[in-house]
This record gives C-alpha cells, structure tokens and sequence, in this order.
C-alpha cells in the first residue's frame, strides 16, 4: 500500500508566522449578496429578499438568471426616490412588499432581509424590522435579516452572515432529553447534499452522531449548547463560530476536508474530542483513502511541478494550496485571500511550506501585473478576470466553481483535483 | 420600495459601461463599493469578451466610509490614466456612491488632466440601463463631436450607424448585416458608433451626410442633437423584419438621394417559408409581446404583416418610449403594458393565455411557469443569446433568423392536429412537450390549471360533464377557452356551465 499522508514530511512550521502581502486598491471580488446563489438551494423553504437597489437585483439576476425559474426563492426589494426623500415610511413601504410576497408564496416558512451597501449606508434598520414583521407574521414564518453588502461582506462571508442570524434563534439542548446530555458534533457551513451523507456516513461508524448546519429545511434546525462541539467545514465561518462560540459550542481546530490529509486530520480532531479508538478510526477511514489516493494519482500526473497563482475570492484559498501543495505536488506562487482569519486557519498555515506569498486582500491591477511577470501554470481567478487571461494564453481555473461544487471528503478529493487539472488538459486538448 | 423578481434593466451605470466598453480608448472610472464589479462579468462572461471592460471601481469597504473616499476616487482617476492612458475618461457613480455625494464630476476636474474628462450624472435610483448609454452616449457626443470642415464633394452618400454597443441584443451581427446594406445600396458608412468607434472616430460623426438609427433607446437622444447641432437627419424606421427593411431601404435612398433598387427582389427567405401551405397553422396563433421598444414595436408588425399571427397584448419596459408602443398597440386593438414590473407582466399573461410569448430572458421565466412555447426577442438576455453564429435580428438574413426562431416553440403541425385527435396516446399527451423539442414540459400547467378552477369558484361553477368536455380542447388554447367560457357564462347569468354553454360561448366568441 502506497503511504498516504504525508507526501512530504514538513519540518518547519510552515506559514504559521506568516505576514501577508497587504494592498489596497481595486478589489475585484463579489459581495456578500451573492452567497444568496446557493443558500436559496440548500435551505429549501426559505426566501431571500434583498433590500436594496436595482444594481443588487441585477447583481443576483445576472448570476443566477441562466436558469429558468417558475418560482425563483430570491427577490430584491428595490429602493427608490421616495423612500430616500422621506416621502415613504419606509418600513411602512417594507411591510407592504413582504405582504405581497408571503401572499405570493405561502409555502415560504423562512424569510431573510438581507441588507445591502444601499440599505446600510441609508442606515435602515433591517433587524428591527425582522423583529416586527417577525410579530406579525409568526409562527408561519421567521423572519431573519443579515448583511450581503459589499462595503461588510465579500462572497461567501455572505454565507458566513447568514448562518451567524441563524444561531441565537437555534434551539437550546434540552438537559431533560437523554440524548442531549452527552457532547455532540455540529458540522458548520454548507456542504453539498452528497458530502453530508458522506460524512455523516464516517462519523456514524465512528459512533458519533452529528447534525449539519446549515439543516436543508428551516424547520430541522439543530440545538445547541455547552454540549456542542462543532467543525467548520467551510474556512469563511467567522461570526458563525463566534455566535455558537457564545451559546457555550466549543471549536474544534482542524484543518479543512479538502483532499485526503485535510479530510483525514478534519476527521481526527471530532474522533480525538469524542474518544473514537485509533484502531475504529483506522477501520473506517482506510478503504475510503486508499480509494481516493488511487483517484488522485491519475490528476497528479497533470499537476506535479505545476505552478500555481491565486486571486482572492472566497477564503478557500489557503487549504486548496495546502491541498494542491501537498497531495498534488503543485508549486505555489501567490496565495490570495480576500480575508485571513488566523485562528481558523492555523492548521492550514502550519502546513503551507515556508515562505509562500500569501496576499491578503487586493489591488487588481499591481497583481496582474505580479501575475504576468510570474508566469504562472495556472490562474485561479473570479469570471471578471478568467476569459481576459485565457486570451493572453494564461491558463486559469475559475474559482466560484470551488463553491458550487461538491469537493469536501475522500471521495470528492479526485474531483477537486479533476477541477484544476481539467483546464491544463482541455488547453492540450485544443491545442493538439 | 418595489418588490422585484427579476429586472428588466440594470441600473445606468451598467449602461455607462455599455458604452464605455463598446469603445477602444474610452475609460471608466466608477465610484462604486466593493462587489459593483460584478458588472465585469456582463461582459466577460455574457457577451465573452476577451478582455476586462476599461473599468475602474474605487470599490470602497466600510472602513473607508468613515474616511476620505472622494480622496479614494481621485487615487483611483490618476492611477487610471497613468495606467491605461485612455483618449478621453468618463467619470460617475454607482447608486451607493450616489447617497455619500463625493461628486466624481468636480473631483476629476479638479485632477486637471490633460484629456477630456466628461462627468455623468445618472440617477441610480430613478433610471435604469438603456436611460445611462443613451446619456452617456450623449454626453460623450456633446464633448467631443467637432464641427466639420468644408464638405468636400464626395462620390457616395455616407452616413453613420448609432446606437450600437456592448451587451447589446446580437448588436454585433446587426451592425454587419445593415452594413452590407447600406454598402450594397451605395452608402458608405462614416462611423459606427459606440461599438467599436474611438474618440477620433466619434470626433467626425458630423461629417456624415445623415445618421442611421438602429438602436433608438442608445442613439436617440445623440441623433436628435446631431440633427440640432449639424442638421444631420435620421433614419426612423428600424430595418428589423422583411417589410421594416424594405420601408428602411426607400427612406434610406431618400436620405441619401439615391435611386430606390428594384425593392420587390430585396426580400427575405422568411417571406415564402410563411406563405408555404406549412405555416397555414399558424394563422391566427395568439402571441404575446413584451421587451424594449424598439422590438416589441418591430416583432408586433412582423407577428401581424408577416406571420399572419393575432397580437393580443403587448407592452414594454422602456418608459421613455411608451408613447411610440402605445401607438403601435392601438393598431392591434390592444392596451400597451408600460411597466418595469416583472409580475404585472406574468399577470397579463395569466389573464390572456397566449400560445406563445415574445419576449426576455424574464418571460421565458414566466413562460416556463405557465408551460406556454416562448422565444426571446429582446435585451435582458443571457449567454445562450449570444450566439457564435451569425444571428441578426435586421435586415433580410434578420428575417429569416427570425422566422426559425420564433416557429421552433411552437408545437409542429401535425402533431398538434394529432393531439386534438387522439387524447391517450401514452407517448404524445398534452402533458408532454412538442416531441421535436425533446425533453419534459414542465408539470406547472396543471399547478396553473389549478389556480384557475379557484378562481372559477366565485363565479359559473363547472359541471362535471363540461370539466370533461373542456379537458378535450387542445391544452394551448384551453385556458383561453374556459375564460372565454366564465365569462360568457358571467354575461349570460348562467350559474353552472354545461357541456352547452361551452358550446354556446364558443360559438358567440367565434368571428
């Protein structure tokens, strides 16, 4: 049997003592409004009502209008001149809208307001008006708010915002029901519907029961208490963490489940706070790494010794270089992050070889320009930036793709290989 | 506060972008939060250009609120004519910069640079989109356009093409089919612009002998004052069907004082395909129009003149072109819907069950739900409009694009005579979808079918025979026949409908 992990014995500590490359200037990231893309598909009785401007409705159309929708479960509520000249209450003019709305769609059970730049700038009390049209409206449906805008949040802190609104609302454990007494695992941030199973599956035969939060329906939402014990799952969970961390949850440092060695030591840090025996650990996590190592060497013939360049766009950065590093023998060349959380990324920091350029943050033109002196293999980069580079003969990977796509655990991992290898082999391909 | 699903428009600035990006050495530079540069993707993405549009966004965070963000902007003007060293720069905001009032107008004037710097104020929150190009488009015009020389004598007429520009509805293979046009009528062509053009070029619109307008919502406005400024005319009719083309063609010749070419040998393909004993089924067909101005105008004349079709509703986003749609809807006997209201529009065509919907990419999200045939004729749409082919929507070879385009929703013949047969066929149903499109109509119809029969309730209510009875009319003109039926029965006084009524109302109705 081939060693798994690790590829390459790392004696040092990495990045952990890392100082980022820190510029300011044009940021060509999303804004947390976007997030609202795929958490209107993993939450499946919920609406997401941005409030906002018409560019906030164009922004979310724009993204997700190739699909045809017969009853799309997204909508802006579009401020205009009136409600800016004091014309109309404007709350007055918000209660109105969600009327028409929940009378629209009476199958809705959860309602979000999500606030925008427009919204926050105004400074319209979204939160006040949850909590009023939450009076009116229980208990047929909650009514939430958080903030997308792009001046707080960028991507998938959108996602971040939103679960954090969730959490005071969670129910509390319950000392009288048995089953709460114990510690129990909370998987926090959204996993595509195949990887919950999956992982649900692993920690099961580890005897551990787990929920997952985000739940798919608003009404199955987890409780939580100084009983839970959570994993993030995804690297973008800041106030998600802290907001559980102040219900009494406690974290469970571990790197993130991106290939083998991050699903393995994700894995680990439930198995070691929960007591699995090394050897139930080994029983269950052997077969299904042995599969994935296997899957994997196919992709790392096409990466091996490549180099590879990060733009920053949805702080999944760090463990997909940790990951490509590695499992995938990749080099790298600049690791961009819109935000650098350094607490939730120690593990992955320790693990990135020293002296990696980490960027946080951006000025899109002055890391063009590092980009094209570099010369990398591969750019991952946002849709705004991809085609331009590919017509300069660049090869690049979009990065939005890594958050609508299954890649946590073993059995994604070849998968998530597969994603950065495929545009190395599609521009052989087309040039033969 | 408008509750919006979807948006037929951006907000203007997406429009000023339009234009920016359409032209070579024009640059941007917007006053925006982070996030606005979202819009990049319109255009790498939708429209696949090869190259980042001439954008810079100041994409100010949080943090900088509380600071000097029209400092932020002025680092960011400077740094963008250092960097891209454009021929002239358009400055602005985005609608949150729009509410901190940083005034990027008098900021870049203040940079006294050393190309011209035309400032745009667009209300973000009273226009949209196609409002912002044709200002910008102005605005740029009004700074730059030079009074010609002395008009030397030239051996053809010339003219320029405006109006089209970047994200704009097959714009680009419109350009190219008119062109040819105008080049095989004996026009030159001075300009095309914005697509394409550079300052110098827009410079000498004024040498032209008179303007084509293909796009009205973009080069309206700059035509009227081009015609003010340098008594340069216009053309008004938009070449987009057979017959438009051939009325554009005369009124071009008269602008140019050409001689008008033997007219009758200038038609399109589209012609005969409609007057082949193929197309008999579709007279008659009950098609419902919405988009821009422009091509609700144009496609309500071909669905009429050229397609033997019954216009029975029409409307548009363009509010600063309503009247123009109001005219056109008299003619079909119908009221135009003047509304940027996605769901007035959905309610519209509940109300009328058409058999098929011209519209936007936004109808096809209507249509879909109503399980009616549908084809896009018209801006907002999405990549798949966007074609690699050549896909005019003008000029003759437009026709003909047209006239596939608009027939491969609709149910072919004979298989719609074959459902109105035979209802059981466990393969060719009604629930099912044309056999030719190959995949599953969607089970919506029976949600709306259901909606109705609630509806129904407060009024006639229906007998278990004529329920029946109804079932056996064909489903895309089933829904139009039982309103036509509540309503004969409303009318008549008759509390429950029978197999009779039914009858009886199909009869009054049938002209």
């Amino acid at each position: 049997m081939s060693p798994v992990i690790p590829i390459r014995a790392e004696t040092t500590t990495g990045c952990t003592d890392v100082t980022p490359l820190v510029q300011r200037g044009q940021r060509e990231v999303f804004c947390g409004l976007t997030g609202i893309i795929w958490l209107h598909r993993k939450i499946q009785d919920a609406f997401f009502l941005v409030v906002g401007s018409r560019t906030c409705a164009h922004l979310i159309q724009s993204a997700a209008g190739v699909m045809i929708f017969a009853e799309p479960r997204f909508g802006t509520a579009i401020i205009d001149e009136r409600d800016l000249a004091g014309l109309a209450d404007v709350h007055e003019e918000l209660d109105r809208v969600v009327h028409q709305l929940l009378n629209r769609r009476p199958d809705i059970r959860m309602l979000f307001l999500v606030g925008s730049c427009p919204s926050e700038v105004i400074k319209l009390d979204l939160s006040r008006a949850a909590q009023r049209l939450n009076q009116i409206h229980h208990p047929a449906v909650r009514v939430l708010n958080y903030s997308g805008s792009g001046i707080e949040t960028t991507f998938t802190q959108g996602e971040d915002a939103c679960l954090a609104a969730l959490v005071p609302g969670l129910p509390s454990m319950n000392p009288q029901v048995p089953s709460q007494t114990k510690p129990q695992l909370m998987v926090v941030g959204t996993l595509a519907d195949v990887v919950e199973d999956q992982l649900r599956h692993l920690l099961e035969q580890m005897n551990i029961t787990v929920n997952f939060f985000p739940p798919r329906n608003s009404q199955k939402m987890p409780a939580v208490g100084a009983n839970t014990r959570f994993l993030l799952a995804q690297p973008f969970l800041a106030d998600t963490a802290r907001a559980l961390q102040d219900r009494g949850a406690q974290h469970l440092p571990a790197t993130f489940p991106l290939g083998i060695e991050g699903t393995t030591s994700w894995l680990q840090a439930a198995a070691q706070e929960f007591g699995v025996s090394p050897l139930l650990f080994e029983k269950v996590t052997a077969a299904p790494k042995q599969r994935a190592e296997k899957a994997l060497a196919v992709h790392r013939q096409m990466l091996d010794g490549k180099r590879i360049f990060f733009f920053p766009d949805s702080q999944l950065e760090i463990p997909l270089a940790r990951f490509l590093n590695r499992e995938m023998n990749m080099d790298l060349v600049e690791v961009g992050t819109p935000y650098l959380h350094r607490q939730h990324m120690a593990a992955e920091l320790a693990l990135l070889p020293t002296g990696t350029r980490i960027s946080e943050g951006q000025d899109v033109d002055l890391q063009l320009d590092r980009c094209v002196e570099d010369k990398p293999d591969m750019v991952v980069c946002g849709l705004g930036l991809a085609n331009p580079l590919e017509a300069q003969g660049m090869t690049t990977k979009w990065a939005i793709e890594l958050v609508f796509t299954p890649i946590q655990g073993y059995e994604q991992a070849a998968d998530l290989a597969g994603l950065f290898s495929r545009p190395l082999r599609r521009r052989e391909k087309l040039a033969a | 506060m408008q509750l919006t699903l979807w948006t037929y428009e951006g907000p203007p600035h997406v429009g000023a972008m339009r234009i920016a990006t359409a032209m070579r050495d024009v640059h941007y530079v917007l006053h925006a939060p982070q996030g606005d540069t979202y819009a990049d993707l319109l255009f790498t993405m939708i429209e696949r250009l090869p190259r980042r549009p001439p954008v810079t966004y100041t994409t100010f965070q949080a943090r900088d609120l509380g600071g000097d963000t029209a400092e932020l902007f002025k680092d960011a003007a400077r740094q963008a004519i250092e960097r891209f060293k454009p021929a002239a720069m358009l400055v602005g905001s985005s609608c949150t910069a729009e509410l901190i009032q940083d005034d990027p107008g008098g900021l870049a004037h203040a940079l006294k640079l050393d190309i011209p710097v035309i400032p745009l104020e667009l209300p973000s929150y009273q226009r949209k989109e196609n409002w912002g190009a044709s200002e910008t488009f102005y605005q740029l015009c009004r700074h730059l356009v030079l009074k010609p020389e002395e008009k030397t004598a030239k051996s053809r007429p010339s003219c320029n093409i405006l109006g089209p520009s970047a994200l704009g509805f097959r714009h680009r293979d419109d350009v190219k089919e008119i062109t040819q046009l105008l080049n095989k009528l004996g026009v030159d062509i001075n300009v095309v612009a914005p697509l394409e053009a550079t300052v110098a070029d827009i410079r000498k619109l004024a040498d032209a002998d008179f303007n084509v307008v293909l796009y009205p919502e973009i080069g309206m406005s700059t035509a009227l004052w081009l015609l003010r400024q340098f008594d340069q005319p216009h053309t008004k009719t938009v070449p987009l069907g057979s017959n438009a083309t051939q009325d554009f063609i005369r009124e071009v010749c008269a602008l140019a004082g050409i001689e008008v070419p033997a007219i009758e040998e200038m038609t399109a393909r589209a012609r005969w395909y409609a007057q082949s004993v193929d197309s008999t089924y579709l007279t008659g067909k009950r098609v419902y129009l919405f988009g821009d101005a422009t091509h609700v105008v144009s496609a309500a004349r071909i669905a009429s003149e050229e397609m033997g079709f019954e216009v029975v509703g029409l409307g548009t986003y363009s509010r600063e072109f309503a009247r123009e749609v109001r005219d056109c809807a008299k003619k079909y006997g119908v009221e135009a819907l003047i509304t940027d209201d996605y769901l007035e529009v959905e309610a519209q065509i509940t109300e009328l069950h058409p058999e098929l919907i011209l519209g936007t990419q936004m109808e096809r999200h209507i249509a879909k739900r109503h399980g009616i045939p549908c084809a896009v004729i018209s801006a907002p749409v999405h990549v798949q409009d966007f074609p690699a082919r050549y896909a005019p929507q003008m000029g003759l070879e437009g026709a003909n694009v047209l006239f596939d385009t608009w027939v491969h929703p609709l149910m072919m013949g004979l298989e719609e005579h074959l459902l109105g047969m035979f209802k059981q066929d466990f393969e060719f149903h009604e629930g099912a979808s044309p056999s030719h499109l190959g995949s599953a109509r969607p089970a919506e119809i029976i949600v709306e079918q259901a909606v109705t029969q609630k509806e129904a309730s407060n009024q006639a209510t229906w007998s278990v025979e004529a329920e029946k009875e109804l079932g056996k009319i064909p489903f895309f003109v089933r829904g139009k026949a039982r309103r036509n039926t509540e309503k004969y029965a409303l009318d008549q006084g008759v509390a429950t409908i029978t197999v009779d009524t039914l009858y009886d109302a199909k009869a009054h109705y049938s002209r």
